[in-house]
């Protein structure tokens, strides 16, 4: 007999990690290794003795049953009746317990099982690892983002609801993942600063398609009711205890999670905001701050571009795809645009590109080659994903760095990565929040990006402006494509 | 019966807290509360029926005694026989259980006892508050959270 034990501190309140687990059909909707899981019977998930059939990403079959739940002791317990892992007799046992100190929870998940003889270490290491820590990285990153996209100040629902120092605003919220109609213009309060936080007065907000998967709730960023929107612009209106690098009347801007940018008021964390120079306007910071962001680190640190590389910039029309066009060229490498239409081709050439190919008889990867004497690229950068990814790593020069930022065609899926060996690619798969997530990393990225925009090497373009009352309306310009450069809102009116 | 329930993450792991708050006799060591403290009858601190007589900072007079402890949970149990508090049946456990993602603790301390009904509050929120979560921020502090 083994035993598992493992543990851990959740950054959000007990009712909220208990509202995810309570579910003992709900893992496939959070845990990485739960393909799809299904109840027998017709019976529900909390009935003690349902029993939930499942497969894990191996295409293992396991059926489990509900042994206790208990809404009380935030426990549940369960057995494996039959598995194709020879996890014999295995029992385990759910936990939640508040951390009263600072409202957080702590989980542990245990378990014991009969191991055959010599496999021991390998199934021990694969329940504790591969279930137990996996899913406590999983639920954190569900209920952590939910609970900070969780608005900032909640719609007063009563007048005299009023919290002391709060101030007085309008935000638009979601009261449900849908359509564009989900978005409302309702009044808010931000409330006073607190430890490390600053209230602002916002004067542009950047439209990211990100905005949209947050409202229709195919990315799970926002948990409705909340506000969505993760870039903007403002002033500083008052800080809260321990801000140093900011003060007040100082001209702001942010571009990241937690979302709740689509307001005309804000109280955030202080660290996230970074100051604005004079060059760089509220509009133009709107517009790019994101896009920019993510171009400066896909360009000088997930990939250290060189003079002379080959840089091959799916959808170079684009909102990333233009900057990293521009900022390529700029820095003396040979950009090649892969995009769908003529229009967008002389876009791409008017950002840069000196090459640009197009659908056609041959394939992207042979039309790259053509370009470059049989060469292929030295670096590509492919949001595209799905559609995309195996023509990048044919399109690649030997030894050549395939960045894969993005899957706009849908997840990209399993790759054996004995196939990289046939030109000694690298694939790096970045995400925003690692280049971003300290205020330092946001300093230095933001530098080379503001220096850039004064140095005309990116430049911004304000396609359309919306009052933040429209933003409904702005959505469905940018869902149905008629959009040109960056959509913004203003929340004093267009 | 009133119940209180305090718990907190403090950044080490639980065998060393526990090395610290183990001794029944060693509240002055930890606790910013309680200045003096001894064990009736010479008896070894780890004697499970023990007890320990101790002052408070602002002069009051506490006798607990051990009811259980347990190396295994990492967990002390233990009642009032007599404090200037005016409580009755009061028993409290102070236990650590792992975190085994990032090698620290998690301390929970619970305590149940009858009281007169008009005090319920106050009590609840003083132990709470003063005893029971400001060991925690004195641990934390020992332990360079």
């Amino acid at each position: 007999m083994v035993q598992v034990q493992r543990s851990t501190v959740l950054d959000a309140p007990l009712e909220a990690v208990w509202e995810v687990l309570r579910d003992f059909n709900g893992h496939d909707r959070w845990h990485p290794a739960v393909t799809t899981s299904r109840l027998e019977d017709g019976r529900r998930s909390d009935q003690v003795g349902t029993v939930r059939d499942f497969r894990l990403t191996g295409g293992e079959r396991v059926r489990e049953q509900l042994l206790s739940l208990s809404d009380r002791d935030h426990r549940f317990r369960y057995a494996i009746v039959e598995s194709d892992l020879p996890l014999n007799d295995y029992f385990a046992e759910v936990a939640l317990k508040p951390v009263t100190d600072g409202n957080r929870t702590f989980w542990s998940w245990t378990s014991r099982f009969r191991p055959p003889p010599g496999r021991e270490r390998e199934l021990t290491q694969l329940v504790a690892e591969g279930i137990y820590a996996a899913g406590f990285a999983a639920v954190r990153a569900l209920v952590e983002r939910r609970a900070a996209a969780r608005p900032p100040s909640r719609p007063a629902v009563t007048p005299g609801a009023a919290a002391e120092g709060a101030l007085p605003g309008e935000a638009v919220i979601i009261e449900r993942h849908g359509g564009p109609d989900q978005l409302r213009l309702v009044p808010v309060q931000a409330l006073r600063p607190g430890p490390g936080e600053a209230r602002l007065r916002q004067t542009a907000i950047g439209v990211n398609f990100i905005d949209v998967y947050c409202r229709t709730g195919t990315f799970d960023l926002l948990q409705p009711p909340g506000v969505p929107g993760m870039e903007a612009a403002g002033i500083v209106l008052d800080l809260g205890p321990g801000v140093r690098h900011l003060r007040d009347g100082q001209r702001v801007a942010y571009a990241c999670p937690p979302v709740g940018a689509y307001a005309t008021v804000r109280t955030m964390k202080a660290d996230l905001l970074v100051p604005l120079p004079d060059s760089v306007s509220d509009e133009v910071a709107a517009a790019i701050l994101l896009k920019g962001m993510a171009a400066e680190f896909l360009l000088h640190r997930v990939h250290k571009l060189q003079p002379g590389e080959t840089v091959l910039v799916y959808a170079p029309a684009g909102g990333v795809g233009r900057l990293l066009c521009q900022w390529a060229s700029h820095l003396g490498a040979r950009v090649i645009g892969a995009t769908s239409s003529p229009e967008k081709a002389a876009a791409a050439r008017a950002a840069g590109a000196h090459d640009v190919i197009l659908p056609g008889p041959d394939s992207l990867e042979d039309q790259v080659k053509a370009l470059t004497g049989g060469r292929g690229a030295d670096v590509i950068f492919d949001a595209v994903g799905r559609d995309s990814f195996a023509h990048s790593v044919k399109a690649l020069a030997d030894c050549g760095h395939l960045v894969s930022y993005g899957q706009a065609s849908g997840a990209i899926g399993s790759w054996d990565i004995g196939s990289l060996a046939s030109n000694s690619a690298t694939v790096s798969r970045p995400a925003f929040g690692h280049y971003t997530d300290t205020p330092e990393k946001v300093a230095a990225i933001t530098r080379r990006l503001f220096q850039a925009l004064a140095d005309g090497v990116v430049t911004a373009e304000v396609g359309q402006r919306f009052p933040l009352a429209e933003a409904a309306e702005a959505h469905r310009a940018l869902e149905s494509r008629r959009t040109l450069g960056s959509t913004i809102l203003l929340p004093g009116g267009r | 019966m009133a119940e209180v329930y305090t718990s907190s993450v403090i950044a080490a792991p639980a065998d060393r807290v526990w090395a610290r708050i183990r001794d029944f006799n060693g509240l002055p060591n930890w606790h910013p509360l309680i200045t003096e403290s001894l064990i009736e009858a010479a008896a070894p601190a780890d004697q499970v029926g023990c007890v320990r007589a101790f002052r408070l900072k602002d002069g009051g007079f506490i006798r607990e005694k051990l009811l259980a402890l347990s190396d295994y949970d990492f967990s002390c149990t233990y009642t009032i026989l007599e404090s200037p508090m005016g409580v009755e049946n009061y028993v409290a456990t102070l236990k650590l259980t792992p975190v085994t993602d990032g090698d620290r603790s998690f301390a929970e301390w619970s305590a149940s006892f009858d009281c007169a009904p008009e005090r319920e509050t106050e009590l609840i929120a003083n132990i709470g508050d003063n005893v029971f979560q400001g060991g925690f921020e004195a641990l934390k502090r020992l332990f360079g959270d």
